[in-house]
């Protein structure tokens, strides 16, 4: 990380104000800045799943070896997702440039690039709509000086490569759909630019190679299904050794009443893999209390689904595994891990592309009776939904001295809570996990939580300078609650954030440490027949026994 | 770019003039006060319903409100039915808010960077945007009701209800309505907000300013021929009475200024569907606000859900089987 950008000059950069002008006129100098792009996907990545134009390129190259006919591509795929998509063509028609997006975007606070401003990022698609399907765009594009005043032009590659740089530059987190009048959701514009790139093989590799490896071996890490047991029990062993408990899961297990789906990276990456830990110890209590069955599976192995930021196609095909492996199995119904864009698929996506899944059973937790209602027709309960009824229910026993060590603030990760609404049942949760809880300031959490600047697939190591830009924001609100109350743990319920939020905290609030919601709750739960804890999951010294060191 | 608001306002300066020099010069009263309103209120009505048919025509593959709040979730969780709605009551209700008071603008926040102290960010809550465009789209509204006045006869007794709290605050002006001012004073502010605040500036186009010079020049010749020049009320009352009954005719005696009104606006009206204005039909039909967010709850189906290619299970065992085994995996077929 020496070469990369410091925070002071980081800051340094900030200006809210753009200079004069027309931003047309500056796309021919757009620069595709190092630190702030993502490199071209990998040709045999795009191939496994048979997209379009595989081929090795460079997006600092001047020649992006794109098909003869781009132009056509490019619009063909605009004109056939006008008519697919209601969402895109309104907001093609109704912005009215109000501008009270334009300071939402946690990358335009954090770069202040004028193009960062969601309505110009729009803008960037829009005039090109403008132009090419708008009956005054083409009247106006008549008379010389008439495209300007529309506020159209044509699809050129100064356009396109613009496009490129900056719908990668949103990491579509509905932000600014909260504050437009219209509801304008420049997320869902940058999703259909994503598409269209993915027509004429503009991906980048950070998502198309995990897309490519979950589609081949069921996860984003390609982690092939002995090694994903071996993982799993490395951390058996070590729950051994902190609780004296063998917590083994089971996989693939026909006639298990649920299947658990989590991200990889909880299997993969620290911290995560002690939120995956936590899971064990909470199913391994649950068995041995309730006799409730949980199975995991290494097909099914990948939550999150970075099919998202492809194409709607690419979500389908990488999705349908979890009803496959659920029917396979022949469970009752569904539970997922603690994820973000894994469960703005989930909730609002899956049934309707994948089900009905009607082969499962409307959930209900066995343990407490409670009825599921709002999973009634896709099956799938959220982790903290069901660990939240639990606790309710009295049905866990929480010893919470064991997290008295930390002082918490929870970040509301986009997509459960702008795409879902899942607020306070992480919470609840925490509180009971926890006893010192602090929030952010209002304008930063629940529906206006900022983004980790992560997201979307853009969480690369060579698009730095860009991903700590994005995450000016959050960390502003993390060290705000860290001056001011001592915190220093950043909960959250999401497997990108607890990678990202670990980079964005060491960047910029190195003395925040950031944990998934069910490692907290793993120490807290004490197991039967476990032996006198000392250590937490990380294997240091619980508060209290640190003097045994 | 001061080309973006020159244009625009010289467009709206030249409209004027055509239409006052086209009355007051060639005498085409017929043609401004008769043929291009008619023209207009056409172009209008089918541009609207075109364009609404057009997004009407689109499908809704998926249900993706942006939620603003606590979804419906366990029982003991307190639900945002509003900002998170789960019924279509909710979402009516939501609509509504959204409609009727800008519920989403209201959240409005300024963002600011202090420098100085330890970098803070600071969030502050910005009203101005929604208090103007409040003010704007009601007086408007008002000003448009109470020309219904015009066009009926005898005059609806809910018109003269609202012609009397239009002029109930008099303010020294006899026979002041406030809608009038407040028309002009907002749209003048959103204009200011247009030029002076940079972000907005640099972020507008030509289509954004003429709207708004045209709406000044509408309010601007409006208030001029109430409170400043006399016109001939009863020769306009037949004119617009003519038109309203389809047997148009042009009276003696009424000036070119009410003519370019009349134009203005009619141009205004001609110009609506093809233009930003359209957001008065696209807020009812935005997905991320009109759809209910029970999406796992009640199964949404796309019209154009198609198969695709995937990786099964099948293929998947076929491919690691030997190292599932070895692994000690359950496996279907052991070989
Ligand atoms: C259901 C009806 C309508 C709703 C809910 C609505 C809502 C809004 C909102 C929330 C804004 C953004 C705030 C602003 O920039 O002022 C706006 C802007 C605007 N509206 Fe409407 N509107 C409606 C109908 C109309 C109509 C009939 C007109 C006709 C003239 C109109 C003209 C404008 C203009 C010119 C702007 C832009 C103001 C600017 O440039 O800053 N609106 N509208
Ligand atoms: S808030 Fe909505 S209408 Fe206003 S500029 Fe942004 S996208 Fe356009
Ligand atoms: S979705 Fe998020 S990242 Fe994208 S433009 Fe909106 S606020 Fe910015």
């Amino acid at each position: 990380m020496s070469d990369q950008i410091k925070p002071d000059e980081l800051i340094n950069k900030i200006d809210y104000s753009p200079g004069s002008g027309n931003w047309m006129d500056t796309t021919p100098s757009v620069q595709i800045q190092p630190g702030m792009y993502c490199y071209a996907a990998k040709a045999e990545s795009v191939e496994t799943l048979g997209l379009p134009n595989a081929r090795p390129w460079n997006p600092l190259d001047e020649d992006w070896h794109l098909p003869e006919n781009w132009q056509e591509i490019i619009f063909n795929g605009i004109k056939e997702r006008l008519e697919r998509f209601r969402t895109f063509k309104i907001f093609m028609d109704v912005c009215v440039r109000c501008g009270a997006c334009a300071d939402k975007c946690h990358f335009f606070l954090g770069t202040g690039d004028p193009k960062n401003m969601p309505v110009l990022r729009a803008e960037l698609l829009r005039s090109v709509y403008r132009n090419d399907f708008t009956t005054a765009g083409k009247i106006l594009a008549k008379i010389p000086g008439g495209s300007r005043l529309a506020g159209a032009r044509p699809m050129t590659l100064d356009v396109l490569k613009e496009w490129w740089y900056y719908f990668f530059q949103c990491t579509e987190c509905r932000r600014c759909s909260v504050f437009c009048p219209y509801g304008i959701d420049t997320a869902e514009i940058t999703i259909m630019a994503r598409e269209i790139f993915n027509l004429i093989g503009l991906n980048i590799d950070w998502i198309a190679t995990p897309v490519s490896n979950c589609f081949k071996t069921g996860n984003h890490l390609g982690i092939q299904p002995h090694a994903f047991k071996d993982m799993l029990d490395f951390f058996v062993e070590d729950l051994e050794e902190i609780t004296g408990v063998n917590c083994a899961p089971q996989y693939q297990k026909k006639g298990a009443d649920i299947l658990f789906i989590t991200p990889s990276g909880d299997v993969f990456a620290d911290p995560g893999t002690y939120t995956c830990q936590g899971y064990l110890i909470l199913f391994k209590y649950l068995k041995e209390k309730y006799g409730l069955d949980v199975t995991w599976s290494t097909y099914a192995s990948e939550g999150g689904n970075f099919g998202f930021f492809t194409s709607h196609e690419t979500m389908k095909r990488l999705n349908a595994k979890m009803y496959a492996e659920a029917k396979r199995l022949g469970v009752k119904w569904i539970l997922g891990g603690e994820c973000g864009h894994m469960w703005r698929v989930i909730h609002q996506y899956m049934d309707t592309m994948n089900g009905p899944a009607d082969f499962l059973e409307v959930p209900m937790n066995p343990i407490t009776g409670t009825i599921f209602e709002n999973a009634r027709s896709t099956k799938m309960v959220h982790i903290t939904e069901f660990t939240a009824d639990l606790i309710k229910h009295g049905k866990l026993e929480l010893d919470k001295g064991r997290n008295g060590n930390r002082i918490m603030t929870f970040h509301d990760s986009c997509n459960t809570s702008r795409g879902m609404g899942l607020l306070d049942e992480p919470r609840y949760v925490i509180q009971n996990v926890c006893d010192n809880f602090f929030e952010m300031p209002p304008n930063t959490i629940r529906e206006q939580t900022f983004c980790c600047g992560s997201g979307s697939g853009l969480n690369a190591g060579e698009n730095m300078e860009l991903r700590m830009a994005g995450a000016l924001p959050r960390a502003n609100a993390v060290k705000y609650v860290h001056e001011k109350f001592g915190v220093n743990t950043l909960g959250t319920i999401c497997a990108i954030d607890r990678a990202a939020l670990s980079t964005l905290c060491e960047y910029w609030v190195p003395e925040v440490e950031v944990y998934g919601i069910h490692e907290l709750v793993g120490n807290a739960l004490i197991l039967p027949g476990e032996k006198n804890r000392t250590q937490d999951l990380r294997m240091e010294p619980l508060p209290g026994c640190e003097e045994d060191e | 770019m001061n080309q973006k608001y020159l244009i625009p306002l010289t467009t709206v300066f030249l409209l004027f003039l055509v239409a006052y020099t086209g009355v007051e010069g060639a005498g085409l009263q017929w043609f401004f006060g008769i043929v291009f309103p008619y023209l207009a209120v056409f172009a209008f009505l089918a541009g609207f319903v075109i364009k609404v048919m057009g997004w009407a025509s689109s499908a809704v593959p998926f249900r993706i409100p942006t939620t603003c709040g606590q979804q419906k979730s366990l029982p003991w969780i307190k639900q945002n039915c509003i900002d998170n709605p789960d019924t279509s009551t909710g979402v009516f209700i939501r609509m509504v808010l959204e409609i009727f008071l800008f519920r989403s603008l209201f959240r409005n926040t300024k963002a600011a960077f202090n420098r100085n102290v330890s970098n803070k960010l600071a969030y502050s809550w910005e009203i101005f945007l929604w208090l103007g465009a409040l003010a704007f789209h009601y007086s408007f509204l008002v000003v448009l009701l109470r020309h219904f006045r015009f066009f009926t006869s005898p005059v609806p007794s809910c018109l003269k209800w609202l012609e009397y709290f239009d002029g109930i605050v008099q303010l020294g002006l006899p026979g002041l309505f406030v809608s009038g001012v407040v028309l002009l004073a907002a749209t003048l502010f959103l204009l200011a907000r247009r030029i002076f605040d940079t972000k907005v500036t640099y972020i507008s186009q030509a289509a954004d300013y003429f709207p708004l010079f045209l709406i000044i020049g509408i309010a601007a010749t409006g208030i001029a021929m109430r409170y400043f020049t006399k016109v001939d009320i009863m020769g306009i009352k037949t004119l617009t009475m003519g038109l309203a009954t389809f047997s148009p005719v042009i009276p003696e005696g009424v000036g070119g200024l009410f003519y370019a009104h009349v134009f203005m606006v009619s141009v205004l009206f001609a110009y609506f569907p093809a233009s930003k204005l359209m957001h008065m039909g696209g807020i009812f039909l935005s997905p991320t606000r009109n759809m209910a967010n029970n999406t796992r709850a009640k199964r949404h189906v796309n019209p154009w859900n198609y198969d695709v290619k995937t990786h099964t299970y099948a293929e998947y065992e076929d491919h690691f089987r030997d190292k599932m085994i070895e692994a000690g995996l359950p496996v279907d077929k052991k070989e």
